[in-house]
């Protein structure tokens, strides 16, 4: 984790929120510090994975919880609270764990919030809920004064129990990189409703709960789907660095095989977004073994969200933690997104 | 702005072409009688492109392809930017755009300037800049930079009866004189310039004639797609080979030899070529803009005592000491070369200009991951 060395500024920036190198060496350095094992089995806070998941002596139970930010809250394609059902769905299916028994939410609303706003936000949740097959079982409310939170802040936890947990730091030379649909999507889509260009765009955020995807994926793929993420914030480039650190490889990115929207695109170059770290909120990373690549790809094609999946890349020896992106024309390393690119997000 | 209007250009990323034309570079830098071949592209743009598209690790070995002062952010001198933050110290309202306000002065950037409550704006274009001044009461003075693609904007609006208080600050750069001055720097022994494709729309590319002449140097005018890049270079490495210097014209969807004499005749009205220095890199004979006499209750230097001498007794910080922008864009040293790169400069934290704008070489590299020469990966397990 030497890369993390230079983050040790006396106070917490932006850039410790965009889900990159910074926020990593935050939690290393303050977050994880002195807090008991979980056992051997388990996987604490220190693995720094998308949750946790404790050994119950059967199967695990995995639990995972996430804040929400957004900016506008109601966005092409979603809203905070499709968002914040979806993003802890899919961080629990992210650890193999696909059938989501609850969730928890908790809200904190700026005084003067609109109820009419509060109401619509939460009938999204209740959709997104029966969508996905599960529930909200428990809450919290909170209120601040006016200008102290930016609208309203989502809390969502959610719990499930599975045989087995697919880690983010399974990966070895040789392994396939698999992504389940086209890249950058959200982010792009919230950012082109914000910008000052005040471009017409037909952007749409892919938010989507990815759980009945990921146990496709493993009913085909088993013990040979080795590694499991999504990439939100910092997009596919942070999900890679992140999973090529802890697993000790490199990985080559076949950038020309990368699914990606021409408008997202087109769009991303108007704007100097690179696609590759724009978030997704609808879309999962696999690390796979190669002899299970094709098979699991085709189950991946054969679910609805997923019929735009493809094998971008290949895990390899050289440059262990580093992403090198083969453009076609020639390669180049890929760099992670630094700095309040885009302040709440997701 | 429709997003569909950029799809446009996509078709110069056929990789399958691209892969052709790499194979045509290696062919000509073998067919050289000599190696390594040094070129110099002197543009930003290209070297946003070489860098994206990760070209540097196609290219062959034997070909250099070395980035040259085509950043007017960077080189903008200390003086100018010291000019600018000493008039928002001393309560003149300056509208700039944002790359410049981070560019570090000799004690103060603006941006530093306006953390410590000076009167200072980000603009996207002089348009926008001169709108400003029309809301306001106050002197409005626009701190202008670029080459002469932006110096060309600038005169427009100069030309277009601005606001009464409306004056601007002219850092503009002219580039041809500059290539005259690093084709005789002894540290690059370049042989053949790749020009900015979009520069030359305007000046038309029978500015560089006299220039090859003087020079026996080719130049060859190429585009920022990544195809229009490698055409550029295969087409300069094919002239440098015929031992017959001369200009093509690589980029003849945009550039004709005439140029846009609608634009050069305004360029001209409007600003008069002078000697100045280009931070980093020398003195450049008639390569600083500034307004012609006419014009001369539109420019902020005639219109303002701007008292520089509390700026100058200032020691700059050790670590600037140690910054090697200038010779990174007289094209002598790579960004990997500064011990700063990527450690203590940042894009969050910069310490030299470089490092600051979208242009910068060192923002570049450190943007599309910070070392480009890749060519030694191989794939599968080991």
């Amino acid at each position: 984790m030497t890369r993390n060395v230079r983050f040790v500024e006396d106070r917490i920036t932006l850039k410790y929120g965009t889900g990159g190198g910074a926020m990593r060496a935050l939690i290393e350095q303050v977050f994880a510090q002195g807090l008991g094992d979980i056992g051997r089995e388990g996987i604490g806070l220190s693995a720094m994975d998308d949750g946790a998941a404790i050994w119950l002596g059967d199967q695990y139970l995995v639990i995972t919880t996430d804040s929400h930010v957004v900016q506008p809250i109601e966005f092409p394609g979603g809203d905070i609270g499709r968002l914040a059902v979806c993003g802890t769905i899919n961080d629990l299916a992210m650890m193999g764990a696909t059938q989501p028994l609850a969730l928890t939410c908790a809200a904190i609303i700026e005084d003067g919030f609109a109820r009419d706003d509060l109401k619509r936000i939460w009938s999204s949740i209740r959709a997104t809920c029966e969508e996905a097959g599960t529930t909200v079982v428990t809450g919290d409310t909170k209120v601040m004064g006016h200008g102290e939170i930016d609208g309203l802040v989502l809390n969502t936890t959610g719990v499930a129990l599975t045989k087995r947990v697919v880690s983010d730091a399974g990966l070895r030379p040789g392994d396939r990189i698999l992504v389940t649909g086209t890249m950058g999507d959200h982010g792009l889509a919230i950012m082109a409703t914000r910008n000052e260009l005040a471009l017409e765009t037909q952007l749409e955020s892919d938010v989507a709960p990815l759980h009945t995807l990921v146990h496709r994926a493993l009913e085909v793929g088993g013990e040979d789907v080795v590694a499991l993420k999504d990439p939100t914030r910092g997009g596919l480039s942070s999900a890679l660095h992140e999973m090529a650190d802890k697993s000790g490889v490199g990985i080559i990115l076949d950038e020309p095989e990368i699914p990606l929207r021409d408008e997202v695109r087109a769009v991303g170059e108007l704007l100097g977004i690179d696609p590759l770290v724009s978030a997704n909120e609808g879309k999962a990373v696999f690390g796979v073994r190669p002899d299970a690549a094709a098979s699991v790809l085709d189950a991946i094609r054969s679910h609805p969200l997923g019929r735009n999946a493809a094998i971008v890349g290949e895990c390899v020896t050289d440059r262990p933690g580093f992403v090198v992106l083969d453009t076609g024309f020639g390669s180049r390393l890929l760099a992670e997104a630094e700095g309040e690119l885009l302040p709440r997000i997701c | 702005m429709k997003s569909a209007d950029a799809f446009e250009q996509l078709k110069f990323r056929d990789p399958e072409r691209a892969r052709g034309l790499r194979d045509a570079l290696h062919r000509l830098v073998q067919r050289a009688d000599h190696a390594p071949v040094s070129v110099m592209h002197v543009c930003g743009s290209h070297e946003q492109a070489i860098a994206k598209f990760g070209l540097r690790a196609a290219f062959p070995d034997e070909l250099k392809v070395i980035m040259g002062p085509g950043c007017p952010v960077c080189v903008t001198d200390v003086p100018e930017v010291d000019e600018a933050v000493a008039l928002a110290k001393q309560g003149v309202r300056i509208a700039s755009y944002g790359d410049m306000l981070r560019v570090p002065g000799t004690s103060q950037s603006l941006a530093d300037a306006k953390a410590e409550g000076a009167k200072v704006d980000v603009v996207y274009s002089v348009t926008q800049a001169a709108e400003l001044a029309r809301q306001y009461d106050e002197e409005f003075v626009f701190f202008a930079s670029g080459f002469e693609t932006t110096a060309v904007a600038t005169a427009a609006v100069l030309v277009d009866d601005p606001p009464d208080n409306f004056s601007v600050l002219s850092a503009h750069k002219y580039i041809p004189p500059v290539m005259e001055i690093v084709a005789e720097m002894p540290e690059t022994k370049i042989e053949g310039f790749l020009a900015a494709g979009h520069a030359a729309t305007i000046t038309g590319s029978a500015v560089f004639e006299k220039f090859v002449e003087r020079h026996e140097l080719s130049v060859v005018i190429a585009g920022f797609e990544p195809l229009d890049v490698l055409a550029g270079l295969v087409k300069l490495l094919e002239v440098i080979n015929s031992g017959v210097p001369r200009v093509e014209n690589a980029f003849p969807r945009c550039v004709t030899r005439e140029g846009n004499v609608q634009a050069q005749n305004l360029l001209w009205r409007v600003f008069r070529p002078t000697g100045g220095r280009w931070r980093g890199i020398a003195h450049v004979p008639n390569g600083n803009l500034r307004l012609r006499d006419e014009f001369a209750r539109y420019d902020t230097r005639k219109r303002f005592n701007i008292d520089l001498s509390a700026i100058w007794s200032y020691a700059p910080p050790k670590l600037v000491q140690q910054c090697q922008c200038g010779d990174i864009m007289a094209g002598i040293a790579s960004p990997t070369d500064c011990q700063l790169f990527g450690k203590e400069c940042t894009p969050e934290s910069p310490v030299g200009a470089c490092m600051v704008s979208a242009e910068g070489t060192c923002k570049i590299w450190h943007q599309y991951g910070g070392r480009p020469d890749l060519r030694s990966m191989k794939r599968g397990a080991a």
